[in-house]
């Protein structure tokens, strides 16, 4: 071993994701866009949303895990992103129980009031 | 005791001293720079939030000024930011490999396409505010939901503005990479910053892939 170092040193920096990986995450991604275009312009009643959001979230998963190399990228960092996410849904979960269950046990005025 | 001694004979330059090795200084970077992301998260999270709780609120408000974006420049949009992601991950691939030209090549490729972004969105500015859509004293609309369909026009701008704001900060970033990368600072063993820029740029590109259908796409069949 001339170098003592090289064993401590994680794959992630010699981890070269191929070519072919990029143009089809690539394709992957502008067909997705074409679909979600398409499919607005279709009556799925109360799923046009939803539709339209699982979309967007597997576009930005194939960002995620391919274009940002999270696939190859330590533990670590998975728990920072996991977390982030985590905290973005406490907001919208904790805010929205508020919000949407004003009126509910006494009265209340305001636009989310039903 | 010499930085030799520290670090043995055949230490990188790009290597920081506080550091053991390359590989750990790249994973650290990496980890920087997604810390940073899981704040822009959070940042742009109470952004998508007000917009849901709102949306729900005045839902026919919502649609009236979807229906008033051209989806045709929003679909473009959405096609060229994608364009460019392509084009860092491959500037990524390129500094892995060490092919300096290649690797100028697709970032100056990646801040055209940007450019082309910001400038379509630009266009799409300048029809809201002749066609009187811009909220405040130039709110010109007075059909039906008229206050409300402001408020959608607030995050609209509010919304898109702060990603053109993050665009226009990654072509300084992008612009200070293009001319270190020409001066050959990155090699396939030290491409941190190639990487983290690349980071920054794809993460734009994700709050571009929320926003689109969150603007452009709401109740289009009807």
């Amino acid at each position: 071993m001339s170098d003592p170092h090289s064993e401590n040193e994680t794959d992630l920096r010699h981890h070269v994701t191929n070519k072919v990986v990029y143009f089809t995450i690539f394709i992957l991604l502008m067909g997705l866009t074409a679909l979600t275009t398409g499919i607005a312009f279709v009556n799925l009643g109360i799923f046009n949303t939803p539709v339209a959001l699982g979309i967007a979230v597997c576009k930005a998963s194939l960002v995620i895990l391919y274009f940002m190399h999270v696939r190859w990228s330590p533990r670590l960092t998975w728990v920072v992103i996991l977390t982030a996410f985590s905290f973005l849904g406490v907001m919208f979960v904790m805010t929205f129980a508020d919000y949407l269950s004003r009126g509910w046990a006494w009265p209340a005025t305001g636009p989310w009031v039903q | 005791m010499s930085e030799v001694e520290l670090h043995g004979e055949h230490q990188h330059p790009h290597l920081q001293h506080h550091f053991e090795d390359l590989g750990q200084q790249h994973v650290t970077v990496t980890l920087g720079m997604w810390a940073f992301l899981a704040t822009e998260i959070l940042f742009f999270g109470g952004f998508f939030f007000a917009y849901t709780l709102y949306r729900h609120a005045y839902p026919e408000a919502w649609t009236i000024g979807a229906h008033h974006n051209n989806i045709t420049l929003g679909t473009i949009n959405t096609a060229v930011l994608i364009c460019s992601s392509l084009t860092m991950a491959m500037g990524v691939y390129f500094s892995q490999l060490g092919r300096r030209k290649p690797l100028v090549n697709s970032i100056l490729a990646t801040i055209f396409l940007g450019l082309v972004f910001v400038i379509i969105k630009g266009v799409e500015y300048a029809e809201h505010v002749r066609e009187g859509f811009f909220p405040g004293v130039l709110f010109t609309y007075s059909g039906p939901e008229a206050r409300h369909v402001e408020l959608f026009m607030v995050f609209y701008f509010g919304m898109t503005a702060l990603h053109a704001l993050h665009m226009l900060v990654g072509f300084g970033i992008l612009t200070w990479l293009v001319i270190r990368a020409q001066q050959g600072w990155y090699s396939a063993e030290y491409y941190g910053p190639v990487e983290v820029v690349g980071l920054y740029w794809h993460f734009v590109d994700i709050v571009w892939i929320f926003l689109f259908p969150l603007l452009y796409l709401i109740n289009r069949h009807g």
